[in-house]
């Protein structure tokens, strides 16, 4: 009965999503006005419709209900219960049930409480809305179905795959998906303002929210799953240039760019077209990740399950959305007037380099993403990895650094580079700082090099915009800047800092030898097996010691799964606030000794703790945004009371 | 104003282009199969020891001999490998003299193997590492190799041996041979 109700209340938001999109294109013509008050209360409704067939799908799961064709083929009852309510979205039918979802929540929330636009320009946002929304419906109701019967019932599930059943899976891709479907929000807001032709600062202001939502997000998602890869694959390395870690990091790129536009359009009224283009672009690279990686069209270490006739939907999609929105874009782009201008040397001139370096690395990651499949067509093989993309996109990642670590201190609209001097000449003195300590320490490469010099000006660039201003008066808009950053400078010393320094050994050991790597000495203790839910394992136990500190224990693992069988390394971290210690057991030899992978990763977890950063940042420009919305919306209902009062 | 419509087209255009290229790679059977880069040239130093006592182990050099030979790349735990053994029979009684390289395997293993399925080589080297598997280009088990009298890979058949490939490889190694 689940599986039914949730399949009848998909229908019913995919019929309503169709009334919406027909109502708000009608309601745009003379004709149709009336139809306009069918359009909010129809996102609404559709919102409640999608979260309870989401729900459905989310309680068979729970329940482990094998008469269901995705829950047969994606859980098993003897997965711990977070697992099973994580492998929801761990499968293709489920993850983009979760994204129609998501995106008719954030639709019926815009359309109950956002009044600030002119109501043509919300309708024909809400249109947008249910346009690309109506297309993700198809897709789940005629070509990927998450509540299809099995008859008859399996006997037990296939499982999730191992590598997948662990806490970093629970809340990576929905995490994500959040993201992409905000940016799905400030994508509508694009188009609604560029068929009704009004691009003004409050536009910028009512979607600036949503980008720093789904900027946060994204932020977030990128940031777990690059952990989660660093402790889970077992390699030591945390970005891989991975067509699907790619396919993450261009919309937060576009997005990282339309959020700082979308804030010189908000208080400058500068940047009109350019904003609309990113809003179209960031919500396009979204799109053109999901087909990336559903498609199997690059060969990638993210296996999804592989279907071309789902491929090539995503892709009509891709054509219908992408397609119809950049040719409204050619077709109305010269009719918006640029808006107020600016020099050079000003704010805007310092993002608006930001925002071309920002363009320039996504087009960077594009081109390396797309360029094996180019060749393909040709009929020749390659692979594109770090030695393109790091080189390439430091050309543009260096003068951006730069410009961040001053930009801030900038004056809008007009200014000089010698009233800030004294900051400058304080940027300058970190990076000389900076140049001294790499240089004494020795034997760095070129690009971490750089990165570590970098990292101290930024580090110092971003705090000094607090500089003479009082500290507890300060709005939250500007703390989030601060924070995220300096998260910015936090992350790319953790990056540098990792590929300058880290150390590694790999030694084939048995119970009783002694390896060193680094400052650490590790003694092989003994290899004992352990049983957990629904695997066995070999755990190495092991203690290990920083310079003459007691020892510590760690237990890395070799998991064998047998629901569905597979053997993943379950890698054992030490971490210090200067470091991570990172050790990973393999195989067996023949003569008894176990091979045994040792890394000392000096500041790699500052990776991390700069993407958590960022996120804060976010999240603080996000509360200062809203809060201010707030009051000016209590402040403008009071004076409205007022005159109310005037007339009786 | 003008070149600024340019531009605006040519994204456009550029979005366009992008989108065709994944329409045409879609529609295009995927092709995961990894051809070896040493095709044509000669097979790498090697020298591995044998895996089960009644064979002697195999180097680079005995593929120099001046005789055609069939380096088959196979491993007791793979099961496509067993499902090819007919076939490997059937072209050791055609005169085809089969070289063996046992992947990651052990003696014990690999003897069960041979008794169950045959033994077609006639000298088998244990590569415990892959390390000879990846220096020839092959990416999985099984896979098979014409090699010429005087070292050099003509051809590579990736996957188990089925029945039609059997008068392929018997003309790759006619070929070899001349």
């Amino acid at each position: 009965m689940i599986a039914e109700f949730g399949l009848a209340a998909l229908w019913l938001a995919a019929a309503l999503a169709a009334l919406q999109l027909l109502s708000g294109c009608l309601s745009l013509t003379e004709k149709g006005q009336n139809l306009a008050l069918l359009v909010r209360p129809a996102a609404v409704i559709q919102a409640v419709l999608c979260a309870a067939a989401f729900g459905s799908l989310l309680l068979l799961f729970a329940r482990t209900d094998l008469s269901v064709l995705l829950v047969a083929m994606n859980s098993h009852s003897a997965k711990p219960m977070i697992f099973k309510v994580a492998a929801t979205w761990g499968n293709h039918e489920g993850s983009m049930l979760l994204w129609v979802t998501v995106m008719a929540l954030a639709g019926g929330l815009i359309a109950l409480i956002e009044k600030r636009l002119p109501e043509r320009t919300m309708l024909a946002t809400l249109g947008a809305q249910a346009f690309v929304g109506l297309g993700f419906y198809a897709f789940l109701l005629f070509s990927s179905n998450p509540f299809e019967r099995l008859s008859p019932p399996a006997e037990q599930g296939m499982g999730l795959n191992p590598l997948l059943q662990d806490i970093g899976l629970a809340f990576h891709p929905p995490t994500l998906y959040l993201g992409y479907v905000g940016l799905s929000v400030a994508f509508s807001f694009a188009v609604g303002a560029l068929l009704t032709r009004n691009v003004t600062p409050e536009f910028a202001r009512v979607m600036r929210p949503w980008i720093l939502g789904a900027w946060i997000f994204l932020t977030l998602g990128i940031t777990a799953g690059s952990y989660w890869a660093y402790y889970e694959l077992g390699w030591g390395g945390w970005w891989f240039w991975d067509p699907v870690e790619n396919a993450s990091l261009m919309p937060w790129l576009a997005a990282t760019a339309l959020l700082h536009s979308a804030s010189v359009l908000a208080s400058r009224d500068a940047l009109r077209t350019w904003t609309i283009m990113l809003g179209v672009i960031a919500f396009s690279m979204s799109m053109m990740g999901t087909f990336l990686v559903r498609s199997g069209i690059l060969t990638s270490v993210h296996a999804f399950a592989v279907d071309p006739e789902r491929g090539s939907f995503i892709l009509a999609l891709l054509v219908l959305n992408i397609g119809a929105a950049l040719v409204l874009f050619a077709l109305r782009a010269n009719t918006i007037s640029e808006g107020q201008q600016f020099r050079a040397v000003s704010r805007e001139g310092a993002l608006v380099i930001n925002n071309v370096a920002l363009s320039a690395i996504l087009g960077i990651v594009l081109l390396g993403t797309l360029y094996p499949l180019l060749t393909e067509a040709f009929g020749i093989r390659v692979s594109v990895g770090p030695p393109y993309f790091n080189p390439v996109s430091a050309i543009f990642a260096v003068p951006m650094l730069i410009v961040l670590a001053v930009g801030p201190m900038l004056r809008w609209r007009r200014d000089s580079l010698g009233r800030i001097e004294k900051p400058i000449i304080a940027v300058i003195l970190a990076g000389l700082v900076g140049i001294i300590v790499a240089f004494s320490l020795g034997g760095i490469e070129l690009l971490p090099f750089i990165g570590i010099v970098l990292s101290l000006m930024v580090a110092v660039g971003s705090v000094l915009p607090l500089k003479g201003r009082s500290l507890r008066r300060l709005p939250l808009a500007v703390w989030g800047m601060v924070i995220a950053h300096l998260g910015i400078a936090v992350a790319l010393f953790g990056m540098s800092a990792d590929s300058a320094f880290t150390q590694q050994t790999l030694v084939a050991a048995s119970p009783g030898d002694v390896a060193k790597v680094g400052p650490w000495t590790i003694t092989l203790e003994s290899v004992d097996p352990v049983a957990g839910p629904n695997w066995t394992a070999l755990e190495g136990r092991m203690a290990a010691s920083y310079r003459d500190e007691p020892a510590q224990r760690i237990a890395p693992q070799s998991r064998t799964f047998w629901a569905p069988p597979q053997q993943t390394s379950e890698s054992a971290l030490l971490t210090r606030w200067n470091g991570q210690l990172y050790a990973v057991i393999g195989n067996e030899a023949e003569d008894g000794r176990w091979q045994l992978r040792l890394w000392w990763k000096p500041f790699v977890t500052f990776i991390w703790y700069g993407g958590i950063m960022i996120a804060l940042g976010g999240l603080l420009a996000l509360m200062g945004r809203v809060s201010v919305d707030l009051r000016r919306r209590h402040a403008q209902r009071r004076i409205e009371q007022r005159h109310e009062g005037y007339v009786q | 104003m003008k070149g600024f419509r340019i531009g605006l087209w040519l994204i456009v255009a550029v979005a366009l282009g992008v989108l065709a290229l994944f329409a045409t790679q879609l529609s295009k059977p995927k092709d995961d199969l990894v051809r070896s880069q040493m095709i044509g040239k000669p097979v790498p130093q090697f020298k591995l020891d044998a895996i089960v006592p009644d064979r002697p182990g195999l180097s680079s050099a005995d593929l120099a001999d001046g005789k055609p030979k069939l380096l088959n790349i196979f491993a007791s735990w793979c099961v496509p490998c067993a499902a090819e053994a007919p076939q490997l029979a059937a072209l050791e009684a055609q005169g085809v003299n089969i070289v063996g390289v046992a992947i990651r395997d052990k003696p014990a293993d690999a003897s069960q193997f041979l008794q169950l399925y045959g033994n077609p080589y006639s000298r088998i080297g244990a590569d415990n590492l892959s390390a000879v598997q990846l220096a020839i280009g092959s990416s999985g088990v099984p896979e098979s190799f014409v090699v010429d009298g005087k070292g050099i890979i003509r051809y590579q058949h990736i996957g188990d041996i089925q029945d039609r490939d059997v008068p392929v490889l018997l003309q790759k190694l006619r070929e070899a041979g001349q």
